[in-house]
């Protein structure tokens, strides 16, 4: 089926061309990437360096089998093109016991060698797993809300909407749980991933932040209109900061007791950063209680909806 | 009583946002127009006795194509709109589409591409191309296999029922996750739009997938034992069989949603002793698979080209099989991948992850398989061919960022990003819309009678490209920079806002891409005449749909070949031609049943979405007496003589002479260029305009 195009391009012209293009697309992007923050790379502290050089060590170990295969893949479309020559072509040719054998113990073996590296690596940082130290952590208790973060530092009796203010080098231990609100995922790029904030559960993420600064945090996992919305900023400050800002706070007149709670659950979206005193430290785990019990403790006013 | 009749349908759920007029009105008027023109031509009985009530796989399979190519189109503008609206929303401005209003357009995006393009489109390869293959004249149940198309387009009508009667499409992310989906948190009508246009498309493909592992099992031609079938029918088979593995699992999962959402129970509500996470492991115990059944059928595509073009046997056929045995294995044990930052334990995860490696093993041998085929092979680059080397480089990307995120702690940082989008990207346009494109092209010839315009199917193959990778790079680069998917506003510190209108140009070029195979089509026909493919094997072709006559006869073959060897057809050829030896045919009668069962199982769905009880109790019991009623028809066949057999291959020959001299006469043209095509079509509208030649149609 020779078409009789006229202005073919020799394979050269091609592969000068595309090279040419993705060049100039690649410094095109470096230049858009100048002084932005690539967050899952730009890790500011323990858990999300560690996960970096997991994504990096893992990414060239597949690169390092896969560009191979792939440009041996091309050559070989090239070597055995049909305008280049015909006597080399064997249709008859038979791969034998060993090739088969090859094909299958390279990858298996590549892949067993992965293996050994994830299954300890998925241990060393499972999310629940305490950060040693030496220092005492901090016990933040996260709530996603309708869509608001709420952080609840239960041992200093304050808390905060839409920031968390934590001090450098002091592993955080993030109690995540949900209320009213649908599954979320709570996720600060700079300091470590992410983890589902869930109604009835708690799930325990750890984190420790090692440079001063101001870091984004979002939910991740879709959970309604006011998704986008919901985001807030980890602050990273020294540990005197810290101790004067949570002082400080301690002041402030607004307080967070059942009726202010109840106010804060209702949906509202983009929420400004707030914060809060005297927190009534029951509220976190009557939230988590409300879920687990059985089918009649657990009525909310949901249910006569539909 | 008002309600009784129209349950909470009313006036308010209208559309009456512009973006949905607009899609209601460009909807009717297209409606309108095709009534317009068949009521014109007097073309309702032939639509209705040629096309809609047949049995035919090929007829059938087109039909496929027809639907999947326009819903291609329709989840194409979703993309676009998504883009744009990324493109423009950021800081003070909120673009030009509400949180919930995006939030239905991306839903539906991932729905209709899913579902009513990559499912329509391998539907249809398979159906036309699968019975070929194995040498045989039907399929085990015909009557299953309309029913299972028209439940498809019921499901494909439903994604789009909203654009009528308006209400709105779920909000939901394209797997609807719970208890997000629930009444709770989602009370309108989408979420129920979603579960039954998912509910009735999917048993439609439970009943497919019966259907063709029963005829892939029972009806190849003799000789042909499991071990010399064509690979597409292998990976046919394998996604066939993942998929009554795993579809009514879908199903179920579905009434139990409809169950929470329509009489208040508590499967999946976050209250009451309902588990979400239950129906995080159910839906992706479906989904996961589903990828790879929509992949398998696509390996299968790709070991063929590649074979064909390299004019040599595949390398290593049984580890071919076995790998995509492997593959079609492992990927019912990868689902928890999908969400391991839902908080199990190292050990749950790490096993999943390991699982998700080894599935890694499998695809590589296929890899090498294809490597080995091209080394020493006589390669020729027709389209197929280079959608296959397309594939390659694309679908690699996709690989390589997947095994990252199999790695537990590595996905925490990367899982619910665009990162993830890019990926999953990579490895659905790249593997299987590459290789629907691969094996369009590759059967077209077989499909229509005619070789595709090869000079604008290369325009369109570089555009796919060009447009993938400006689509997609910045993508991989985002979802790094900690852009989570489905946003629809963000702040400008963050500096994603040129990477989203690269993206947005991107799909631009794809979108020219897209057009350009329109094109490529269209000139296709226009230059028929040269491009008629007399022979039935244009690619010089090695397996049993080439022995037939393209396009192929209702009855597929005049004589049923037997096959010794694994490349039956080149054997065939080998031998020389012989003279055929006519016999009587049965012939499947076409039937509506197919049709009138898809309707009221729609309604079903219609009454319940609407709550519109009595509408959903008549449908079910109009469903069963139409089911009932075909069950007792027993006169569902005819034979063709062979004295009629032997009529109907003389007027082919006949036919094929004079088509061989007109191509004959224009062998010495070109193909038609794209600027070719436009000054055709300026000449053809002069032509119109001057001749008024409207009043003639």
């Amino acid at each position: 089926m020779k078409t009789k195009n006229k202005q073919k391009l020799s394979l050269a012209k091609t592969l000068l061309i595309m090279s040419g293009a993705f060049t100039a697309f690649g410094i095109g992007i470096a230049v858009l990437l100048r002084g932005k923050n690539i967050a899952v790379l730009n890790s500011k502290g323990l858990i999300a360096s560690e996960q970096r050089s997991l994504i990096i060590f893992a990414a060239v170990m597949v690169l390092s089998i896969a560009v191979p295969t792939v440009v041996i893949l091309y050559f070989m479309a090239w070597k055995y093109r049909e305008s280049s020559h015909t006597s080399t072509y064997h249709p008859e040719e038979n791969h034998g016991k060993g090739f088969n054998l090859f094909i299958w113990t390279l990858p298996t073996a590549f892949m067993l060698f992965l293996a050994l590296i994830l299954v300890p690596v998925t241990h060393k940082l499972q999310p629940n797993k305490a950060i040693a130290a030496g220092v005492q952590p901090i016990t933040i208790q996260v709530m996603a809300l309708r869509w608001k973060w709420l952080f609840i530092y239960p041992d200093q009796r304050i808390a905060t909407v839409n920031y968390v203010q934590i001090p450098k080098g002091v592993p955080v231990v993030f109690d995540l749980t949900a209320d009213e609100a649908p599954m979320s995922s709570f996720w600060v790029p700079n300091l470590g991933g992410q983890l589902y904030a869930m109604t009835g559960h708690i799930n325990r993420l750890n984190l420790v932040a090692d440079e001063l600064g101001d870091y984004q945090g979002r939910s991740a996992e879709i959970n309604g209109a006011g998704f986008s919305g919901m985001k807030f900023t980890a602050k990273v400050r020294s540990e005197a900061d810290f101790q004067s800002w949570v002082k400080d706070t301690q002041r402030s007149p607004d307080i967070l007791d059942k009726a202010a709670y109840e106010d804060l659950v209702k949906p509202s979206k983009d929420n400004q950063a707030t914060s809060y005193s005297a927190v009534d430290n029951t509220l976190y785990a009557k939230a988590v209680m409300k879920y687990m019990g059985s089918h009649g403790s657990a009525m909310t006013e949901h249910e006569g909806s539909h | 009583m008002k309600e009784f009749f129209l349950g909470r349908l009313n006036r308010d759920s209208l559309p009456h946002d512009v973006f949905m007029i607009g899609g209601s009105i460009s909807i009717i008027a297209m409606v309108l127009l095709a009534v317009a023109i068949l009521t014109r031509t007097k073309r309702w009985k032939w639509l209705w006795n040629e096309w809609l009530t047949s049995v035919d796989p090929k007829k059938i399979g087109i039909m496929y194509f027809l639907v999947a190519g326009f819903m291609l189109l329709r989840g194409g503008v979703d993309a676009i709109m998504i883009w744009l609206q990324q493109s423009l929303s950021v800081g003070n401005s909120h673009g030009y589409l509400s949180a919930d209003h995006f939030q239905q357009i991306f839903t539906a995006h991932g729905n209709i591409m899913v579902f009513f393009v990559a499912m329509g489109f391998i539907f249809g390869l398979i159906n036309y191309i699968v019975p070929l293959q194995i040498g045989a004249r039907d399929l085990a149940s015909p009557f299953l296999n309309t029913l299972g198309f028209w439940l498809y387009v019921g499901g494909v009508i439903m994604v789009n029922m909203f654009f009528l009667f308006g209400g709105e499409y779920a909000a939901t992310g394209w797997l609807a996750v719970q208890p997000l989906s629930g009444a709770a948190f989602s009370p309108g009508v989408g979420v129920d739009y979603w579960i039954w246009s998912l509910q009735i498309s999917g048993i439609g493909t439970t009943l497919g997938a019966i259907n063709f592992i029963m005829t892939i099992l029972k009806m190849r031609a003799p000789g042909m034992t499991l071990w010399k079938m064509p690979l597409f029918t292998w990976g046919s088979l394998f996604s066939m069989l993942m998929a009554v593995s795993v579809f009514p699992l879908l199903t179920a999962t579905l009434f139990l949603t409809f169950f929470d959402r329509y009489f208040g129970a508590h499967f999946f509500t976050a209250t009451g002793g309902g588990d979400p996470m239950m129906y995080t492991n159910l839906i992706w115990m479906w989904g996961h698979p589903e990828v790879y059944i929509l992949m398998l059928p696509a390996f299968g595509i790709f070991s063929e080209v590649v074979s064909t073009f390299s004019r040599k046997p595949i390398a290593s056929y049984t580890s071919n099989v076995l790998g995509m045995a492997g593959v079609s294995a492992l990927a019912l044990s990868v689902w928890l991948h999908h969400f391991f930052t839902m908080g199990a334990s190292a050990d749950v995860n790490a096993f999943f992850g390991v699982i998700t490696l080894v599935i890694a093993i499998p695809t590589a041998v296929l890899f090498f398989t294809w490597i080995a085929t091209m080394h020493r092979g006589l390669i020729r680059f027709d389209t197929p061919m280079l959608w296959f080397l397309g594939f390659v480089a694309i679908f690699t990307i996709g690989g390589v960022s997947g095994l990252v995120l199999a790695f537990p702690p590595a996905d925490f940082q990367l899982h619910n990003s665009l990162f993830l989008v890019a990926h999953f990207h990579s490895n659905v346009i790249g593997g299987v819309l590459f290789g629907i494109f691969c094996g369009i092209s590759y059967w077209f010839p077989k499909i229509t009678g005619l070789k595709l315009n090869e000079r604008i199917g290369r325009n369109a193959f570089w555009f796919w490209i060009v447009g993938f990778c400006m689509s997609f790079i910045p993508m991989y680069i985002l979802g790094m920079m900690g852009a989570t998917r489905r946003m629809d506003h963000y702040d400008t510190p963050t500096g994603w806002q040129p990477f989203f209108i690269i993206m947005l140009l991107g799909g631009i070029v794809i979108a020219i891409g897209a057009a350009l195979q329109i094109v490529q089509i269209l000139a296709t026909f226009i230059q028929k005449k040269r491009l008629r493919d007399t022979t039935g094997d244009p690619w010089d072709g090695r397996t049993l749909e080439w022995a037939t006559a393209s396009a192929p006869p209702f009855y597929n073959f005049t004589v049923i070949p037997q096959i010794t060897t694994r490349d039956a057809f080149l054997e065939i050829k080998h031998k020389g031609p012989q003279e055929p030896i006519y016999e009587d045919i049965v012939i499947p009668k076409n039937t509506g049943a197919g049709i009138y069962i898809s309707a009221f199982a729609f309604l079903v769905g219609f009454g319940f979405v609407w709550h519109i009880n009595w509408l959903a109790v008549v449908s079910i019991i109009g469903i069963i007496v139409v089911f009932v009623v075909r069950a007792f028809n027993e006169e569902t066949e005819y034979v063709l003589t062979a004295a009629e057999v032997k009529i109907l291959e003389k007027v082919r020959v006949a036919k094929a002479l004079v088509y061989e001299q007109e191509s004959k006469a224009t062998a010495d043209e070109e193909d038609m260029s794209v600027w070719d095509f436009a000054k055709y079509l300026y000449a053809f509208a002069l032509d119109v305009m001057r001749n008024k030649k409207w009043k003639s149609w």
